[in-house]
């Protein structure tokens, strides 16, 4: 037993012996053995591909919805992108999407999820059963019906200060004083079940023996914990980053319900100010450059899981 | 085996991307069908009842013709980008129209509006638009697009009740932009939880913060927005900033709403059907319509309003003459360029805008009949005691630009009034902000500094 646990801490150890080497394959055949593969690939060409083409096209016209440009848009080339990384209001924007997504997913959904779904795994069955049920309500909520409990919470004569003013503490505006600060939580509070339940399921797979091995060897809970059950769960840390990290930067029912983008452009993160460009201004050139923008953010994130947690074979 | 899995997903992949296709190529209906897409939202319930009224009567003169009513449930610039989105697409694109007066000229450029020229050259009713009414519903073509239903003035309604109790002497007519901030300050001394004064400010109220707000500000200056003559946009000026340092002293001097409340997309709503019934609000500068919420028919029926209400005209920045000032819209109906059958589409458009449909509609939702024989009427001279007073305010009123950009550079106005209520910005970073903007839409070349 105690030979298994340097591998699982994580050290990298040599790439396994027992890997057979790869044999030479006729390409007639891998493409014959790909073939079923052709449904695919014509579904996400179709239906991913497709809009993006289309979205990267759309940026680079001058198409809005009414005017003489509604029916027949030009092609100008980068003009959108120029004249959006020369708005004020676009680096803000930028700025408040990674605060937002920063706080509410990297922060909040993750290590808040997996702090729940570590002291759940300890905790007695009947605890388990309510706390799972309160957490993943916000979950199985709708998102508009979400949203609308989180401004009828936040509200200026919502319950939040209500409760206050039973305590006697004086509230805030809190949507109009802290806009970001509002969605952040209210984000935290609807996304965390996700978390949770991925962090619950990739716990349950860790084998009892590795840890208690651990122990045998002496490492104290802390140790047990980043030494040995983060680097098992390492891929579903990735995955659960990947995937909130996407649902965080396309969250866009939320921050209008709530706060609508204001005060200002005070939470006008980057999918409410293409909203804003493409239906308010009616300039769906550009606002389909700042979709790209999102597009391009959630690119780079991508790629960054990919590279830093690469999932080890194990 | 497994491969034949393959092959049954690689089929069913298949067939569900044809369907799909499928679902697409619908035609928008058969020619016996109109389309009739118009605005419905919070009190304006008005439109609702008097299309409803003119689909029957339609369909009982015309045996086989369906009218197939849309009503779009939004808010003023959700209703614009709404109904745009139906324009672009010949499946949805409606047959007939509720039509801003602001919104003809960019969508005649856009395409979605056909000319009604020949219809009107046949119609006896025409004789009753006078000259400037028929100009709200021409393209820059010079050809007619749409058919006024009625127009609109704006001033300032205000509670004689709390306003007398605050020690102001009533009927009050103010005659500088300092008289309503002394004013304000009257009604907050004498009870905080009154809001003073109203005026729409911010993105959310788009068009009505551009137009009743801002704009009737301006138009109070020795500025203009937009130079008629030159075709111009006027960047720089003194006018513009005084007014934002106007919105400036409502909002961050505790003269108004707070900025949230402000903000509320729902605002124009609580105002009228609550604010203004509840003695909370003392005055409020808004459109002559507004009673219209107030009437018997009306979405919030209260009798005494003609009792606390009264009116009084927006005055300019210092008084200068005319000593008041005004705006004006108004709404057509507008056909859609794609109708596939414009001659039933005009006698539905002609029908709602006869002269007993008119009269009953400008009474309905509160207007300012634009046809002579309806404002000649004395069922509508008699309706509401406040006709006479908005009618009569014509005289000094101004209109938008008349160019296709206006509604771009409108949206912009609102972000600067929102920027500077919030005291996000200076009323002379935000109008800075905004010359950017202008010269950003529109290019340097269509721009021109203010004279003063």
């Amino acid at each position: 037993m105690t030979t298994t646990a340097p591998t699982a801490l994580g050290a990298p150890s040599a790439p396994r012996a027992g890997r057979p080497v790869q044999r030479k394959r006729r390409p007639g055949r891998t493409i014959l053995r790909s073939a079923p593969l052709l449904p695919a690939i014509v579904l996400l060409g179709v239906f991913l591909l497709g809009p993006v083409i289309s979205s990267l096209y759309g940026s680079l016209t001058d198409s809005s919805l009414s005017g003489a440009s509604a029916s027949n848009a030009e092609f100008v080339g980068l003009e959108n992108y120029t004249s959006l990384f020369a708005d004020p209001d676009f680096p803000k924007s930028v700025l408040l999407t990674l605060v937002f997504l920063v706080a509410s997913a990297l922060i909040g959904q993750n290590v808040l999820g997996l702090g729940l779904a570590v002291l759940m795994q300890s905790s007695h069955k009947p605890v388990r059963v309510i706390v799972s049920t309160i957490v993943v309500t916000a979950w199985v909520l709708p998102e508009i019906v979400a949203s609308f409990a989180a401004y009828a919470f936040f509200n200026d004569g919502g319950t939040l200060n209500t409760m206050l003013t039973g305590l006697g503490i004086p509230g805030v505006n809190w949507l109009y004083v802290f806009p970001m600060l509002c969605v952040i939580l209210a984000n935290i509070w609807r996304g965390t079940a996700f978390s949770m339940l991925v962090y619950t399921a990739a716990l349950n797979d860790v084998p009892p023996e590795i840890t208690e091995a651990a122990e045998v060897d002496g490492a104290r809970g802390w140790q047990r914990f980043t030494l040995v059950t983060v680097p098992m769960i390492r891929r579903s840390i990735s995955t659960n980053l990947m995937l909130t990290t996407l649902q965080t930067l396309s969250v866009f029912a939320l921050i209008f319900v709530m706060t609508g983008g204001g005060p200002g452009t005070d939470s006008t993160t980057l999918p409410l100010l293409a909203y804003q460009e493409a239906f308010r201004f009616g300039e769906l050139g550009f606002g389909t450059a700042i979709a790209t923008i999102l597009l391009l953010v959630g690119a780079v994130f991508g790629v960054l899981y990919i590279r830093a947690l690469k999932p080890e074979v194990d | 085996m497994k491969q034949r899995y393959l092959g049954v997903v690689a089929v069913a992949a298949a067939s569900a991307l044809a369907l799909s296709g499928c679902a697409g190529g619908d035609s928008g209906g058969d020619s016996n069908t109109l389309k009739v897409a118009y605005q419905k939202f919070g009190q304006f319930t008005q439109m609702d009842a008097h299309m409803k009224k003119v689909k029957e009567e339609f369909e009982k003169a015309n045996d086989g013709m369906t009218v197939e009513l849309v009503p779009i449930e939004a808010q003023e610039a959700d209703y614009f980008a709404k109904l745009a989105l139906m324009n672009r697409s010949p499946s949805t694109a409606p047959d007939v129209m509720y039509e801003d007066t602001f919104m003809v000229k960019t969508d005649v450029e856009a395409g979605y509006l056909a000319p009604l020229d020949d219809y009107i050259a046949e119609w006896e009713d025409w004789d009753q638009f006078p000259e400037n009414a028929r100009q709200a519903g021409a393209g820059d073509d010079g050809k007619i697009y749409g058919i006024p239903m009625g127009t609109d003035t704006r001033a300032i309604w205000y509670n004689q009740d709390v306003l007398s109790a605050a020690g102001v002497e009533v009927p009050w007519a103010p005659e500088t932009w300092d008289d309503i901030l002394a004013t304000a300050e009257a009604v907050k001394a004498y009870d905080p939880e009154i809001i003073p004064f109203n005026i729409y400010s911010g993105k959310g109220q788009s068009e009505g913060a551009s137009m009743q707000g801002f704009q009737m500000l301006l138009s109070g200056t020795d500025d203009e927005l937009f130079d008629s003559e030159e075709q111009k946009w006027i960047l720089g000026s003194q006018g513009f900033e005084d007014s934002l340092g106007f919105i400036e002293d409502i909002y961050q001097g505790g003269l108004g709403p707070t900025p949230q409340q402000a903000l509320d997309k729902n605002i124009g709503t609580t105002i009228n059907s609550e604010w203004i019934p509840g003695g909370t609000l003392a005055m409020s500068l808004d459109g002559s319509w507004a009673s219209g919420t107030w009437i018997e028919t009306g979405s919030a029926p209260w009798p005494e309003w003609s009792e606390v209400m009264q009116v009084a005209a927006m005055p300019t920045q210092e008084g200068q003459e005319p000593g008041r000032t005004s705006m004006s819209g108004g709404w057509t109906l507008a056909m859609g360029a794609g109708s596939e059958n414009k001659d039933a589409a005009w006698d539905f458009i002609s029908t709602a805008l006869n002269q007993e449909n008119s009269l009953s509609y400008d009474v309905a939702a509160s207007q300012v009949a634009v046809r002579t024989d309806v404002a000649e009427d004395p069922e509508y001279t008699d309706a509401n005691p406040t006709f006479g007073f908005f009618s009569e305010l014509v005289a000094d009123t101004h209109f938008r630009p008349a160019n296709s950009d206006y509604s771009k550079i409108s949206a912009e106005i609102t972000v600067a009034m929102e920027s500077v209520m919030t005291g996000q910005q200076t009323p002379e970073e935000a109008a800075a902000t905004y010359d950017r903007a202008v010269i950003g839409i529109v290019g340097e070349e269509n721009t021109m500094a203010a004279s003063s």
